[in-house]
């Protein structure tokens, strides 16, 4: 029997956790439906997520795509497609629009497993985020090589601790909801073993009682806490938060149970968001927003 | 003897001769082995320039194995060898990476700017800056000069300098002092 996973309207760090909950409980080796036949909108990170959860099915899903033309051409030309025929059994139209020629998406969702896989994807953001960043979102032209800085370091936390490949994604778009402005954002994601398991891999670390999901992710993204004894490691995070702060930006990482969040002041996310539906891996989002040009 | 030695070249070199994007940590340990390797050649007391000029992105990862790591093996009593280094085409978003890094492991470095200025970056208490500074607008000269300049006692002031000397941020000669990038 196949069990069907209806995914919302519109879809982004919130709402796909409505898909999340509908997927918990049911074995991995149960066969699902994702249903996006009803989906208008789908943020980068929503996308990369649901090829993340693809991943994480032995039995491997059916999926159904959006029935809107501009919004399956849209998903095509993120890329998503490209990914989601080897990964899901896909039912429906599948659109063949070619990926790239979009000029909001700065990086089609690409996989990233290894160290050559982060050089690939610094060196194609460069030079369309300099004239997006710098030229549409209003961003000092210095903000250009430190989103890519954060970008490096965000694909790394794949390389060195999910323990298989994940996804990156850069995209622009217009957050009408919670912001009425255009905001840049990176999702990285991967189905891999997490931020919990990855600090309980630490030589000799102390688990305490209460250790859980939501204390790894303020370990790793508050504290910088790394699994390695190293004290170089766990720069990636503290240097991804200094952007994100710099540019009144938000950060927020998903691992397990419980999602962080570095909360600007235009958002009123919660820090800490814990007992959410259990995911492998990390999932994490940042977003930059577009600056106002003084009159 | 002054070597120099052009980053982004290193990077080409031992990675990938199309990269120029200083980034992962794979990547960094690379190009730090390939500075040692090189380092290893040179006999006797020397001035290294690392040139970042060529560099396009530096992350912070990638300035941890290349630079702070780098610095690690030589920063305290027994260096392997007598060397020094200098840094050169540092970009303000290099800094920020290279800054970070220095940070974590409470060391620092000598930079020269664009204009030829001398800079001291990351971590060094107060006294140890003034005496740099003082070495810095001294140029070549002995504790009891920079004592003068700073105001104090020879004994504090060669006490700082041994520290800077020790911690491969100013060169000695003998009894003297010369600051990292000036005429010894």
């Amino acid at each position: 029997m196949t069990t069907v996973i209806n995914v919302p309207p519109s879809l982004d760090d919130h709402t796909i956790e409505q898909v999340l909950d509908q997927v918990a409980p049911l074995p991995r080796d149960q066969k699902v439906l994702i249903d996006a036949r009803h989906t208008r909108w789908a943020s980068p990170y929503a996308l990369t997520t649901m090829l993340t959860l693809g991943q994480t099915r032995a039995e491997r899903a059916a999926f159904t795509g959006p029935e809107n033309d501009d919004t399956a051409s849209y998903w095509a030309r993120t890329g998503f497609y490209k990914h989601a025929e080897e990964i899901f059994d896909l039912h429906g139209h599948v659109p063949r629009g070619r990926n790239g020629g979009e000029s909001s998406v700065l990086l089609e969702i690409t996989p990233v497993a290894k160290s050559e896989d982060v050089h690939d994807v610094v060196e194609r953001i460069q030079q369309k985020a300099q004239a997006i960043l710098v030229n549409e979102l209003h961003l000092d032209p210095q903000a250009t090589m430190r989103f890519a800085m954060t970008l490096s370091e965000a694909c790394q936390n794949i390389v060195e601790h999910a323990q298989r490949g994940g996804w990156v994604a850069v995209q622009t778009y217009t957050w009408r909801q919670r912001l009425g402005r255009r905001v840049v954002q990176i999702a990285v994601c991967d189905a891999g073993i997490g931020f919990r398991a990855s600090l309980e891999n630490a030589h000799g670390r102390r688990i305490s009682d209460r250790w859980d999901d939501g204390m790894a992710l303020e370990d790793a993204v508050i504290r910088g806490v790394s699994r390695f004894r190293d004290p170089g490691r766990g720069q990636g995070l503290a240097g991804v938060r200094r952007f994100v702060g710099k540019w009144e930006g938000k950060l927020s990482v998903r691992s397990g149970t419980a999602r962080i969040a570095i909360v600007p002041s235009w958002d009123d996310d919660v820090p800490l968001a814990e007992d959410l539906a259990p995911f492998p891996g990390a999932q994490v989002q940042i977003t930059i927003p577009e600056r106002i040009p003084p009159r | 003897m002054i070597n120099h030695i052009d980053v982004s070249s290193v990077l080409r070199r031992t990675v990938c001769d199309l990269y120029s994007n200083l980034v992962t940590r794979p990547t960094g340990a690379a190009v730090r082995t390939e500075i040692e390797n090189l380092l290893a050649a040179w006999r006797g007391p020397s001035l290294t320039v690392i040139d970042f000029s060529h560099v396009n992105l530096l992350d912070f990862s990638c300035a941890d194995e290349v630079v702070a790591k780098l610095l690690l093996r030589f920063d305290g009593g027994a260096p392997p060898q007598d060397a020094y280094f200098l840094l050169r085409g540092v970009r303000e978003d290099h800094l920020d990476a290279i800054e970070a890094a220095l940070e974590r492991y409470q060391l620092a470095l000598v930079m020269q700017a664009d204009d030829g200025a001398l800079l001291l970056v990351g971590t060094v208490n107060d006294d140890q800056r003034r005496a740099w500074q003082a070495l810095r607008d001294l140029g070549r000269c002995a504790a009891e000069d920079v004592a003068s300049a700073m105001g104090g006692e020879a004994a504090d002031a060669a006490a700082l300098l041994a520290t800077l000397h020790e911690r491969r941020l100013v060169m000695r000669f003998n009894d003297m002092y010369v600051p990292l990038g000036a005429n010894p």
